[in-house]
């Protein structure tokens, strides 16, 4: 996408979300696509702003088709609201809606949240941009004014105008002359990311407490995925003990007997030891648990983090999901370690209103 | 040449170069004339960019075209929509080729645009348009973007939206017809400063001053200019007149920088109009070209399928989408086959029996000639109206359809040739919108401003008409009013920059006697 219509794009979008105060908003119509996906159809949501002009109302309108058909024959189902011409091209079908895209929906998390872009610190395989000067343009700061081209073109706007005196050769830019550089997004390659889900799965993590965590991871992982490529996850379950696991295991798990926090932290340890080097990797720790900890497994866990683990990643967060049996003091450690420790976040989820605020506690830091 | 502008590298290729010169070739021997076409080869993201911007790639910045910028690439990323060509009405003729299309698509489409070009270069609505637009274009670019550092991009784009809002309340016949005498530049502020009605006074010492310049007298005169402006004032426009752009121009009271934006979005708005006045015969044109071209010359047997192909694809047409390519190529042929074997005049419209007709052919081969004709002088209106007839509309099947208020849906109305004809023309006329004069700009001699909606049996959509009154309102910054008809009754909607009003008409046909009271 050239610069030029990314700007109108990007203008539009804002509009649209409503980051721009305009008179437009009220003129939001959401239209649709009708695709095909397979062999289903799809409808792809399409919001346009319809700016309002002198136009026919439906009232006595028509037109002319082509095709078979008596008179008297519907072409379309009943419409919704006043009839628009887009409306009914494949009547009575089953139509599936399209989501957004993985893409659209980070940024507008990164919108509404206001969450700071993250700045990776590795170097490898993956996607950023960089700016580089390629092309000219009509405005642009004067820092960035091409020198050469505006006097050439300040020099051939004299002389055609007769205003260049030879025997004086001043050379005078007026605004039309000047010339700014102008640049181009240049996708480099940078760095890779792996993100690490531990949740405690001891009994008093129940189904809601779980639909939680799943909710949350998915922000996660959207806001993340939009500023890595190639983003690797690793599921960690622990009760007593820690064990890796898949997605679908993660989250459909329910486990019961003690909790050590201990155990968990030791395997994310030694996987990301073993599979990514900090050095390459940007590695993401989320921890969700319900606080409860067995008493003497605490400080252990803390050594873990503070000797070891706390050193290799980007960010660790945890996050106390509270159940009906209470919520255990780990937060309150965690917290502690918090103000010590600039790459650790603790947050709280008290139930699903809480989420979208500790989304942000977790992914503020900007890391 | 490369567009001015534009950061891709869209130099032609060898091969299609090669294929330009040959399919130049044909087009010139078929009579085609067209001023030089530039081809260049762009991306699917270029080619939506570029068709996002109306072919204008230099054109001023404003959301609305990257709001057709995502449609276009939605359609796309989706497989639903695909542009294969793009062509720009300016001498010489720029067009885009999709770099992804194959070869024979690439030849068709050439062919296409040959014809387009063609139709450009010789069509008479098209002879006022400006051949060098795309400087033009550039150079309304730079003009915008220039207010839009000076004033602020929110400022101008609210300016803008409000402007796209009546862009489309132009006279797309005044560029043919004079209906009055064009002010000359600067005309505007010398009758300002007639209207001033302070009477001059004469030199005088200020101790003679109440002898040689009278107060009473003075006011006296103060008085009877007034008068005599107000009544003069009252007269303007002295007929309703339908460019209300240009009348807003004239005399709103804008600022320097609107009222070059509004010049600029009316000056675009009647380049765009004859490519809207002529969609069914331009379509129609180049497709009846691709097709005589490829099947009679350019294609080779191996591309025979792929051609049909993509050739049905475009052709295709059912319900209530009526295809322009489709109808407008149909017609063509028609008229080449009526014109050849003789099917008009009165001897052919009088013969009633059917055997006769069936087989009649007069062998006058006046086709060809009578569709190089048809397309230098006619646009789509005059087109259907001279040349749709009921055989046509039978065979392919044509029908009209009605919005049913009682089912909130669309329904086929009839088959009758009279009745298609009536809703094609209804759609075509004026663009398929209302008809609004500017019929008072002193309305109750309070500088307000008085529209018509000239009421044909359909009525407006109401929100959107007040809307746009409210736009009309902040440009004219006086109360604005427009006479229309609502539920079957003449109706007056009025903004006067708070509240919307309504008021129903009596049987009075002087809507200022009943709005007074």
């Amino acid at each position: 996408m050239s610069q030029k219509i990314e700007r109108d794009y990007q203008r539009f979008r804002r509009i649209v979300r409503g980051k721009i105060k305009s008179n437009l908003s009220k003129y939001i119509t959401r239209g649709e696509f009708i695709g095909k996906r397979g062999n289903e159809l799809v409808s792809i949501p399409l919001k346009q702003i319809e700016i309002p002009q002198f136009r026919y109302g439906a009232r006595g309108m028509g037109g002319v088709g082509q095709g078979d058909g008596e008179p008297g024959q519907a072409l379309t189902p009943p419409q919704e609201g006043e009839g628009n011409e887009r409306a009914g091209d494949l009547p009575g079908a089953h139509i599936l809606e399209v989501e957004l895209t993985i893409e659209e929906l980070a940024d507008i998390l990164g919108e509404e949240l206001a969450l700071p872009r993250i700045e990776p610190k590795g170097k490898k395989n993956i996607l950023t941009t960089k700016e580089r000067y390629t092309g000219i343009r009509q405005t642009g700061p004067e820092s960035l004014r091409h020198f050469k081209r505006t006097y050439k073109r300040a020099l051939k706007r004299q002389i055609a105008s007769g205003t260049y005196d030879f025997a004086r050769p001043l050379v005078v830019p007026v605004r039309e002359d000047k010339q700014y550089r102008s640049w181009k997004e240049i996708p480099l390659p940078e760095s890779v990311a792996v993100i690490i889900y531990m949740m405690d799965a001891s009994g008093s993590m129940m189904d809601e407490q779980k639909e939680i965590v799943r909710i949350e991871a998915f922000w996660i992982d959207t806001w993340i995925r939009s500023h890595y490529k190639g983003v690797e996850r690793v599921y960690i379950l622990h009760d007593a003990a820690a064990q890796e696991v898949d997605e679908q295991t993660f989250y459909h798990t329910r486990e019961s007997g003690g909790t050590k926090i201990s155990s968990a932290y030791d395997l994310a340890d030694k996987i990301v030891t073993k599979r990514y080097p900090p050095e390459e990797w940007n590695i993401y720790a989320f921890h969700f648990s319900d606080g409860d900890n067995w008493g003497d497994d605490t400080p252990v866990a803390m050594d873990v983090l503070k000797s070891r683990f706390l050193a290799k990643v980007n960010l660790f967060g945890y996050a106390q999901v509270e159940s009906p049996y209470g919520s255990g003091e780990f937060y309150d450690y965690i917290r502690e370690l918090a103000r010590q420790r600039e790459n650790v976040v603790a947050s709280r989820i008290p139930d699903r209103e809480a989420i979208v605020k500790s989304i942000k506690e977790l992914l503020g830091t900007g890391k | 040449m490369s567009l001015i502008g534009t950061p891709y590298d869209t130099t032609l290729p060898q091969h299609l170069r090669s294929l330009q010169r040959e399919i130049e070739a044909y087009a010139r021997a078929y009579g085609l004339d067209f001023y030089e076409v530039i081809f260049e080869v762009l991306d699917a993201d270029e080619i939506n960019e570029i068709a996002a911007y109306g072919g204008f790639p230099t054109r001023y910045p404003h959301w609305s075209f990257g709001m057709a910028y995502e449609e276009l690439r939605t359609g796309y990323e989706y497989g639903l929509s695909k542009i294969y060509e793009m062509v720009i009405n300016n001498d010489p003729c720029y067009a885009y080729l999709m770099r992804s299309n194959n070869i024979v698509d690439q030849k068709l489409v050439m062919a296409h645009v040959y014809a387009h070009c063609d139709f450009f270069k010789n069509n008479l609505y098209f002879a006022h348009t400006n051949r060098k637009m795309i400087d033009e274009m550039a150079e309304h670019g730079a003009r915008i973007r220039r207010y839009v550092e000076k004033y602020g991009e929110d400022e101008v784009e609210q300016f803008i939206d409000r402007c796209k809002s009546i862009e489309d309340l132009i006279d797309p016949h005044s560029v043919a017809i004079r209906r009055r005498e064009v002010r000359p530049k600067g005309a505007l502020e010398q009758e300002r400063d007639d209207e001033s009605v302070q009477p001059a006074r004469l030199k005088a010492k200020s101790y003679m001053d109440e002898y040689i310049n009278p107060p009473q007298l003075l006011k006296e005169e103060e008085e009877k200019r007034r008068r005599l402006k107000e009544e003069t004032a009252k007269k303007f426009p002295e007929r309703p007149e339908k460019d209300i752009l240009l009348f807003l121009i004239e005399h709103a009271p804008l600022k320097g920088w609107q009222r070059d934006i509004l010049s600029i979005i009316r000056e675009e708005a009647y380049y765009f109009a004859p490519q809207a006045m002529t969609k069914i015969m331009n379509e129609g044109w180049a497709s009846y070209w691709h097709s005589k071209i490829m099947t009679e010359k350019a294609l080779q047997p191996s591309e025979v399928v792929d051609y049909c192909d993509h050739h049905s694809g475009t052709m295709a047409s059912y319900g209530m989408r009526l295809n322009p390519y489709k109808l407008g190529i149909e017609l063509f042929r028609d008229i080449e086959y009526r014109w050849n074997t003789g099917r008009f005049g009165k001897e052919w419209e009088e013969c009633d029996d059917w055997e006769m007709r069936r087989t009649w052919d007069k062998k006058l081969g006046l086709g060809r000639q009578k569709i190089f004709e048809v397309r230098r002088l006619y646009n789509d209106v005059t087109f259907i109206d001279t040349f749709l007839t009921p055989d046509f509309c039978r065979e392919h099947k044509y029908f009209s359809y009605v919005y049913q208020e009682q089912g909130n849906n669309f329904v086929i109305e009839s088959r009758e040739f009279e009745k298609i004809k009536q809703r094609l023309l209804f759609n075509l006329t004026n663009f398929g919108k209302p008809f609004i004069y500017v019929v008072d700009g002193n309305y109750r001699n309070r500088g307000e401003l008085l529209l018509r909606h000239e009421y044909t049996g359909v009525e407006l959509h109401l929100r959107q008409a007040q809307d746009t009154l409210a736009n009309i309102h902040y440009i004219w910054s006086r109360p604005v009013h427009l006479q229309t008809v609502v539920k079957e009754k003449p109706t007056l909607l009025s903004y006067d920059g708070n509240e919307h009003s309504m008021k129903t008409l009596g049987d009075s046909d002087d809507p200022r006697r009943r709005s007074d009271k």
